[in-house]
């Protein structure tokens, strides 16, 4: 089962405003990218080498923020009541 | 700005604990929870030991909506093919308050704010605290969007990621090596048949922890727990092992669910949700400092969680740990006095029961049980003993000593073996 179809399972109550932004200009010179292999949703995905990041399907576990080595993410939790929302947990 | 007692942060274990204890005294409690409702944001494997719950709710299961009493409790190495399991179920009738009891977070922690706000305090959802009121470095209130709420006692219990203590100076920036990554679904089946296939009726319940290929020999393990009717199945890995290898913990979790002793048991079930938290595992080495002028941190957020291998017992520390926090506070206010010199109560108070103590005992456990050996090697071996022993080919057998020292062959020497195990001996 695809990472993609499980979080189509979840609850989510995406905000508009982005909680996580990722400077994207630091990642070139990152090496291991190891925000890609952490995160549980695939959030972070390399498109003809250049890191895009999208939040809506974030579960907001904060792997990405402890891993990336080069201080490139601003992490937050989103607002409150928004985001994801489990039914059994 | 409006005025309270206590606040406190987040309305998991720690939280509620807290609030419940210091509203039942009496004070005048608000409780800021981010998520919709409480629970909301939280997910583990999960079961707790009941005592240390019924000292804060005497009775709870009577009222409490768990999914079942752990009965069976079974641990097993895996290899890709084999399992070799030690299957532990007692009929020896335990006090209820003794057992084990599966429960999902959504509803145990909706329950437990219930109970605090019967006791009296505001639970409030829906708010995420921003940041906290400093004022001549003593913790004034917190701050919630453009509002501000005042009060000379802050509780901390916002979990693992604590940006909140972070902010303020009471811990540095995590590293990877602290952190455990779990990952979890929950797979819905027919409750006969959870009852058909784990060899269980009524209440009774099963818990699984599993070493081997499930994590593919990295630090961690898999989990799976009998829910009413669904299961919950999970991986826990260490965050930095996913670093260094670029193996990703969702499909570590699909392979589990492939293995075939796993396949078996969830065949037909349909996946209802997927899930991911952080676990802090280091204990002491990465507590943080625990009470400043005015504000105390407790649970994960103090990374008050024991992990021995076999269990991870967060819930009880939460628990504990907010309940000496409210004791503190209580006992502060009676002095008026929320110096961090009167609030070091805190730390006294959990010296002298069993959270810092379980801590210090197993204080080796963090560092032993980041032996690569344990998940690939000991795992590989014992089943493949189990094999040699458990099967025939038609020539005389061999001792098991024997057949012990060929299936170590030369990945390691009974000597490597035998001090690992003087080392579990020494932390476990
Ligand atoms: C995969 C996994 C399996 C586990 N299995 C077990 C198990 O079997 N048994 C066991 O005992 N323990 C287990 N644990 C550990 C256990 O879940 C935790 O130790 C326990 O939940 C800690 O309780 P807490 O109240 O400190 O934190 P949490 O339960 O994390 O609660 C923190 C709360 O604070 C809220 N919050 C955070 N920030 C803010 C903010 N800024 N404003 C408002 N609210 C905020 C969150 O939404 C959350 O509700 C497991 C953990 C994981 C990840
Ligand atoms: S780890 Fe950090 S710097 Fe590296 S690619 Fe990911 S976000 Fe960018
Ligand atoms: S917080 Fe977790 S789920 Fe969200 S982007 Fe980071 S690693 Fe992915």
């Amino acid at each position: 089962m695809k990472v993609e179809d499980k979080l189509a399972l979840n609850k989510f109550d995406v905000d508009r405003d982005v909680h996580i932004t990722v400077n994207d200009v630091v990642c070139v010179e990152c090496e291991l990218k190891p925000c890609v292999s952490v995160c549980p949703a695939e959030c972070y995905v390399i498109r003809e080498n250049h890191m895009t990041f999208s939040y809506e399907g974030c579960l907001e576990c904060g792997s990405c923020r402890i891993a990336c080595p080069k201080g490139a993410i601003d992490w937050v939790y989103p607002r409150g009541g928004f985001g994801i929302c489990y039914q059994y947990g | 700005m409006e005025e309270f007692d206590a606040i406190v942060v987040g309305a998991g274990p720690a939280g509620c604990a807290a609030a419940y204890v210091m509203a039942k005294a009496g004070h005048n409690v608000l409780v800021l929870e981010r998520g919709k409702f409480p629970g909301a944001k939280n997910m583990w494997g999960g079961a707790f030991f009941g005592p240390v719950m019924n000292e804060l709710f005497p009775g709870f299961w009577e009222e409490a909506p768990f999914e079942r009493f752990v009965t069976r409790h079974a641990i097993s190495f895996l290899t890709e093919q084999d399992i070799l399991s030690i299957d532990y179920k007692s009929d020896v009738t335990e006090p209820a308050e003794k057992k084990g009891f599966i429960t999902l977070r959504a509803k145990f922690d909706k329950w437990m704010s219930q109970k605090v706000e019967q006791a009296g305090a505001i639970v409030a959802s829906g708010l995420a605290v921003d940041d906290l009121i400093v004022e001549g470095g003593v913790v004034k209130g917190v701050k919630v969007g453009d509002e501000q709420f005042a009060s000379n006692a802050v509780v901390l219990a916002d979990g693992v990621n604590s940006l909140l203590s972070e902010k303020i100076g009471l811990r540095k920036a995590y590293s990877p090596h602290d952190m455990k990554q779990g990952v979890k679904e929950i797979i819905r089946l027919p409750r006969e048949v959870i009852e058909d296939r784990f060899n269980i009726s009524g209440t009774a319940g099963v818990a699984m922890e599993f070493i081997g290929s499930c994590t593919r020999g990295l630090p961690g393990g898999g989990f799976m727990y009998t829910n009413l009717d669904s299961v919950s199945l999970g991986v826990v890995v260490q965050l930095s092992a996913l670093m260094d290898t670029q193996i990703k913990a969702s499909d570590l979790i699909e392979d589990f669910k492939n293995h075939p002793a796993i396949a078996q048991l969830i065949k037909g079930g349909q996946t209802a949700e997927y899930s991911a938290h952080l676990i802090p595992v280091s204990g002491l080495k990465m507590m943080p400092k625990l009470y400043d002028n005015g504000v105390l941190v407790t649970g994960d957020a103090a990374s008050l969680v024991l992990g021995t291998g076999l269990i991870l017992e967060g819930a009880n520390f939460a628990v504990a740990s907010g309940m000496a926090a409210a004791e503190t506070v209580i006992e502060a206010h009676r002095k008026e006095d929320f110096t961090r010199d009167e609030l070091s109560n805190y730390e006294k108070r959990l010296r002298e029961q069993f959270v810092l103590k379980d801590l210090q005992t197993f204080s080796r456990a963090p560092q032993f049980l980041e032996n690569e050996r344990i998940y690939q090697l000991y795992p590989e071996l014992a089943c493949s003993m189990a094999r040699k022993i458990f099967s025939s080919d038609g020539k005389p057998r061999e001792n098991t000593f024997k057949v012990l020292r060929k299936s170590l062959g030369k990945q390691a020497s009974m000597w490597k073996m035998a001090s690992d195990m003087i080392k579990a001996g020494r932390a476990l």
